[in-house]
């Protein structure tokens, strides 16, 4: 009884400390967070008149972002919604150039506001620019009309606007700017018709091109009479073959046209005249105009030459000579200039000087100035698409860490400070000192392995085609390489990375030899398009093998063997479900044949509703060179697709390590959990309730979950939630799956939790059994014989919606789990499992209270000290990704969105090491209080003992005499 | 229905004449505003953040407030006074949740009615409680941080070093007090016994049955 009581207690000194939160003085010691905005789409640059050095961006993440110009710092920002796509910002001056989408004419007074005209499709809209309002709307025509242009003349109360009626009519509309009122309309048609682009080029001109892009046609509107015009591209540019592309362009009788091989800008004089004025070589990007006068206007022209970049800034009234030219050296790994937007400040001289804001090909912001880069942005890092991670290289003996660590004094002095900090008898000022000490430490980002592996490199894949390697101690970008292959090139039109996997991880020669990474993509966005393939070494970023492969990439499974050479063996599937295997070599392919019968496969054909499972088969003769594989059907699973749409699939981490397999209940009862590598989780919802929350009523929309073996194709369990809707987001581990959902029943957010456990190793509990050797432990587990399991579930109210969700993973599975949940508000909770357990009850017995179940509750508490994320969010949050490391306790949780953000968390405490906050020198303290007591008790008690004697003595002495 | 009077406001023409409404509602009121556009209805309403500024932690900022319809369908932010708006919004159940750092919001159960149209319903999920405007405020303010004891003499005797010394102390002087209970009879036949046999056996340390 003492026991259990004592056990008691322990158990209630660990749940009372359950949350690891953290100290606001801790927050920057073991995360780190990082801002960006995304590849810039557009920018406005505030006026000098405003004082304020900023310029104003939107991005392709949707977010709108004020920057400093000194710095590249953010200002402010906001990410919109997905499908919120900015199109066009400017700021409101009251004197802003006509543009596509919004134009807001200034010299005009209806009343007292100005109108700003937005339109789209047939339909202008005038919004009144003070308050928003709509003022009037109106629809030109019931044709498929498509504005180009809407432009007004100079002091008048009539604005034009122009477009193509199915592509082949030119209309030009003259409004009344106050009331929408059409005064006057005139049409007329072109035969080989327009391919959708025009490009005004004075009051009464309009450029656009034919159907073919091979005909520049000059339309003339003058008082209501149209004309056409047409120039032969050849006749002008002897050398333009293709297709060609009207560059948007705000210029003033200047146009702008992409034709493949160089940028041209002609000039256009009168109706029927064009000029060219310069052949600017691709590659390169030509800004919009900045206006400096009435008269004067301002653009700047970037071209590549090798890793240089040529600035050259013209006005438009004398294009021939260049008023600027500089030259700016790049790191290679930048790609081609994609934007440029130019923008003026005045000299102390009273002249016009210019800086540049360009945009390059891997999605960085650079500034430039003076011919120098005043500050660069590695905004690629807003659209992660993978990561993977990579430890750093093994200490080299002979380099001496000592030499940079503190001398022992600093060190004690450091201490100090630290232990006045935790008794709270540090000053202002030395609270200062000692986080600054903390955030300092040298020992985080050192580029060597450490013993509890916290040291790593997160590689990372972006959009763009950039990998980038970040050090977990602080975030910083160690290398970064735009792949070659990556890039858009004749034999891949419209690359698309997919995924980075660890190719070759050493062990044996892990001084000699660096690990690699597998990047995977694809050229083009459909399936069959050819697959790209490509090893990077994950400490230097060297490309060691870069190739288009002739067959298409369906998905890639990483297999747990590895060859001589310690390269990870995959399995490529291709579009007609042939396995390739890699690398090619005839070694792996020996390794593989070995293993060939254990291999099984599925996929998931979401539009068909079906999933089959595979294995592999050699037919013929297998030729050791091609080392191509073909698939044998083994089983499907066809969901009813007028009940069920897939919504959702998912899987056990491939590299998830569990250490026990029996659990321990109350009363000394072990459950054996069914733990298995083939688990394949699948969430089906009713097709009319597919869509978002809010598209269905209760009645019409139901959740199935299914547990499936993808061995066998056997349906494990299944389950039914009527009235539940997806979003669905779903974790599988161990031997049980968690999963978000919307219950429409009762308007909220559930979680529901499944446990399988395996019934057929129940009677093992015997211990005579186990003493004779009677027991099945040994046996091994296969997907082939008859599964006898027991399923538990329950389901919980949770708040918030989610966007993302993990599982901790730590090295040896002992270390309890905890939940990362990504919520709607870009944060991330650590939620335990145990809240999460499906025996929780409401009213536990007192062993089950002892073996930890708290009582149950309709929903999931929100504890604000366990968000990871703590004060801070990650905006536009897409994944969490957690990584063991040797330390048991710990895990690494990096998370990524628009923001990234890192830090480590212990689920259950850092019970196997000192914490951070470990004062030294209150243990040196005791050590030297105890050790001076000690001196002086043997002191005192020599002294005694010296007296004793001396009295035995004097004793002694007396008696003699 | 009263309640709902409060919420919506179903005729077009108030287009014009919401800027008056929004002036005559301003001392007290958020407004739900129903206007049929196109297909859809507005849900408006108003984010109210405590009376009392936060004492600590973080400033919070009306800006920086981020109202999401439907899980992420459509994203709307807060005005400078708290008000936002959704246009277009079909009939139907919707779900309102409101993300900013440092305050617990409960997300708001919307009604649109279909059959009345322009009739908007709203209820807090977490509780329960039915909105008669759509003013959300927090339910509760969120601490990210853990507070740091100040120094105590309690916290430090709970520490594994004040354990140690407690653990001292305890033997120091308690345990003579042990010691001077026990018979000096039995104590120096212990003794005795320790000399005679050199190394304590096990019968010895067995418990007789006396």
């Amino acid at each position: 009884m003492a026991i259990r009581a004592c056990l008691g207690l322990m158990i209630l000194l660990f749940s009372s400390t359950i949350s690891t939160a953290l100290f606001e003085d801790q927050v920057g010691l073991a995360d780190w967070h990082q801002k960006y905005i995304g590849k810039v789409k557009h920018a406005i640059f505030h006026t000098q008149k405003t004082g304020r050095k900023r310029v104003v961006v939107s991005t392709e993440e949707n977010v709108v972002a004020s920057l400093d110009l000194r710095t590249g710092n953010i200002f402010w920002r906001h990410v919109l919604g997905k499908i919120d796509c900015i199109d066009q910002v400017d700021i409101a001056l009251g004197k802003s150039p006509s543009k596509s989408l919004l134009h807001a004419p200034a010299n005009m007074n209806v009343g007292k506001d100005n109108l700003i005209l937005v339109f789209g499709g047939s339909l202008i809209h005038a919004l009144s620019s003070t308050d928003g309002q709509i003022v009037w709307r109106k629809e030109l025509s019931t044709n498929s009309l498509e504005i180009q242009q809407v432009f007004q003349p100079r002091d008048s109360d009539i604005f034009y606007a122009l477009g193509f009626i199915d592509s082949s009519e030119f209309v030009a509309y003259y409004v009344n700017y106050k009331n929408g009122e059409v005064l006057q309309q005139s049409k007329a048609s072109f035969k080989s018709g327009f391919c959708g682009e025009a490009s005004l080029a004075s009051n009464d001109v309009v450029v656009a091109l034919d159907a073919s892009r091979t005909y520049l046609v000059s339309i003339s509107f003058r008082n209501g009479v149209i004309t056409f015009q047409q120039t032969y591209i050849p006749d002008l540019i002897p050398e333009f073959s293709g297709k060609a592309t009207l560059l948007p362009s705000k210029y003033n009788g200047i146009l702008a046209v992409d034709i493949a091989s160089s940028i041209v800008l002609l000039r256009v004089k009168g109706v029927n005249e064009l000029e060219i004025i310069e052949k600017i070589n691709y590659p390169s990007a030509i800004s919009d105009v900045l206006p400096l006068s009435k008269e004067q206007q301002a653009l700047a022209i970037l071209q590549h030459d090798e890793s240089r970049i040529h600035i050259k800034v013209k006005f438009d009234t004398d294009l021939t000579n260049e008023v600027l030219k500089e030259t700016i050296q790049l790191d290679g790994q930048r790609g081609n200039v994609e934007k440029v937007f130019i923008n003026n400040y005045i000299r102390t001289d009273r002249t016009h000087g210019f800086r540049v804001l360009v945009v390059m090909e891997d999605h960085s912001l650079l500034l430039v100035q003076q011919g120098e880069i005043v500050w660069t942005r590695e905004d690629g890092l807003a659209s992660i698409v993978d990561s993977t991670t990579s430890e750093l290289p093994v200490e080299k003996e002979g380099v001496s860490v000592a030499e940079v660590e503190h001398s022992l004094f600093e060190w004690l002095k450091g201490h100090f400070l630290k232990l006045k900090g935790t008794l709270m008898l540090a000053s202002p000022d030395e609270v200062a000192a000692i986080q600054a000490i903390r955030l300092k430490s040298f020992e985080k980002n050192k580029m060597t392995r450490d013993h509890n592996g916290f040291r790593k490199l997160i590689i990372v894949l972006t959009r763009a085609g950039k990998i980038l390697a970040l050090h977990t101690g602080d975030g910083r970008v160690v290398w970064s390489v735009l792949l070659p292959v990556l890039r858009e090139s004749e034999t891949c039109g419209n690359p698309f990375v997919l995924n980075v996997y660890q190719w070759q991880v050493p062990h044996h020669r892990a001084m000699h030899e660096n690990p690699s990474v597998l990047v995977i993509g694809r050229c083009g966005h459909n399936f069959d398009a050819p697959g790209i393939f490509s090893i990077v070494d994950a400490y230097t970023g060297k490309v060691h093998n870069s190739l288009v492969l002739e067959h298409s990439v369906r998905h890639v499974m990483p297999l747990p063997l590895t060859d001589s050479t310690e390269q990870h063996l995959h399995i490529v599937i291709d579009d007609n479900l042939h396995a390739h295997l890699y690398p090619k070599t005839s070694d792996a392919v020996k390794i593989f044949l070995d293993e060939m019968p254990n291999v099984y496969w599925y996929s998931v054909e979401v539009g068909k509703n079906i999933i089959k499972g595979y294995s592999l088969e050699i037919k013929g003769e297998l030729d050791m060179a091609e080392n191509v594989f073909q698939p044998k059907e083994l089983w499907s699973i066809v969901f009813p697709s007028e009940s069920e749409t897939i919504a959702l699939t998912a899987t056990r981490k491939m590299n998830e390590i569990v250490h026990t397999q029996a659990k321990i209940v109350a009363d000394q009862d072990v459950m054996y959990k069914y733990i298995s590598k083939n688990i394949l989780f699948v969430a089906t919802v009713a097709p009319k309730a597919s869509g978002e929350i809010g598209s269905a009523t209760p009645e019409e929309a139901w959740l199935y979950a299914y547990l499936i073996d993808t061995v066998s194709g056997r349906i494990l369990h299944r389950v039914s939630h009527q009235g539940a809707q997806g979003p669905i987001h779903a974790v599988v581990s161990e031997n049980w799956v968690v999963y978000h959902y919307f219950n429409l029943r009762a308007h909220r957010h559930e979680m529901s939790v499944i446990e399988i456990y395996d019934q057929s190793r129940e009677d093992n509990k015997d211990v005579w059994k186990l003493v004779l050797g009677k027991h099945n432990l040994t046996a091994p587990i296969s997907s082939y014989s008859k599964p006898d399991v027991t399923v538990k579930s329950q389901s919980y109210f949770f708040t918030h919606s989610v966007k993302s969700m993990a599982v901790t993973a730590t090295a040896k599975g002992i270390t309890s789990k905890q939940l990362l949940i990504g919520t709607i508000g870009d944060q991330v909770l650590a939620l335990d499992k145990r809240f999460l357990d499906p025996r929780r009850s409401a009213n536990p017995t007192q062993s089950e209270k002892e073996e930890g179940i708290i009582p149950l509750t309709d929903s999931l508490p929100i504890v604000p000290q366990s968000y990871v994320t703590h004060a801070l969010q990650v905006e536009g949050l897409r994944g969490i990704v957690t990584t063991p490391v040797k330390l048991e306790s710990t895990t690494l949780v990096f998370s990524y969105g628009v923001d990234l953000f890192f830090t480590r968390i212990a689920p259950s405490r850092t019970y196997d090491s000192l914490t951070e906050d470990f004062s030294y020198a209150l243990l040196l303290l005791t050590i030297v209080a105890l050790v001076a007591a000690l001196l002086v008790t043997w002191a005192l008690s020599e002294r005694k003992e010296l007296g004793e004697k001396w009295r035995y003595k004097v004793q002694l002495s007396v008696l003699d005499e | 229905m009263r309640s709902s009077a409060a919420l919506f406001n179903p005729s077009p023409p108030l287009l014009l004449l919401l800027p008056l409404l929004l002036f005559s509602h301003l001392l007290n009121r958020a407004i739900a505003a129903d206007l049929r556009s196109g297909d859809g209805y507005t849900i408006a309403g108003r984010v109210k953040l405590g009376a009392t500024a936060k004492e600590s932690g973080l400033p919070a900022k009306l800006t920086n407030i981020k109202v999401i319809l439907n899980g992420g369908q459509s994203i709307s932010f807060a005005k400078a006074d708290g008000y936002f708006s959704f246009h277009n919004v079909p009939a139907g159940t919707h779900l309102i949740e409101v993300a900013a750092l440092g305050y617990f919001f409960s997300p708001v159960r919307v009604d649109i009615s279909a059959r009345n149209p322009g009739k908007i319903q709203a209820a807090l999920t977490e509780n329960k409680r039915v909105l008669y405007e759509l003013i959300l405020e927090p339910l509760r303010e969120e601490q990210y941080y853990e507070k740091r004891e100040p120094f105590s003499i309690m916290s430090l005797m709970k520490s594994p070093m004040g354990l140690m010394m407690g653990f001292m102390l305890l033997v120091m002087f308690v345990m003579p007090k042990l010691m001077e209970n026990i018979d000096p009879e039995e104590m120096r036949r212990a003794q005795e016994e320790m000399r005679t046999q050199g190394v304590p056996s096990l019968s010895s340390l067995l418990p007789r049955s006396n």
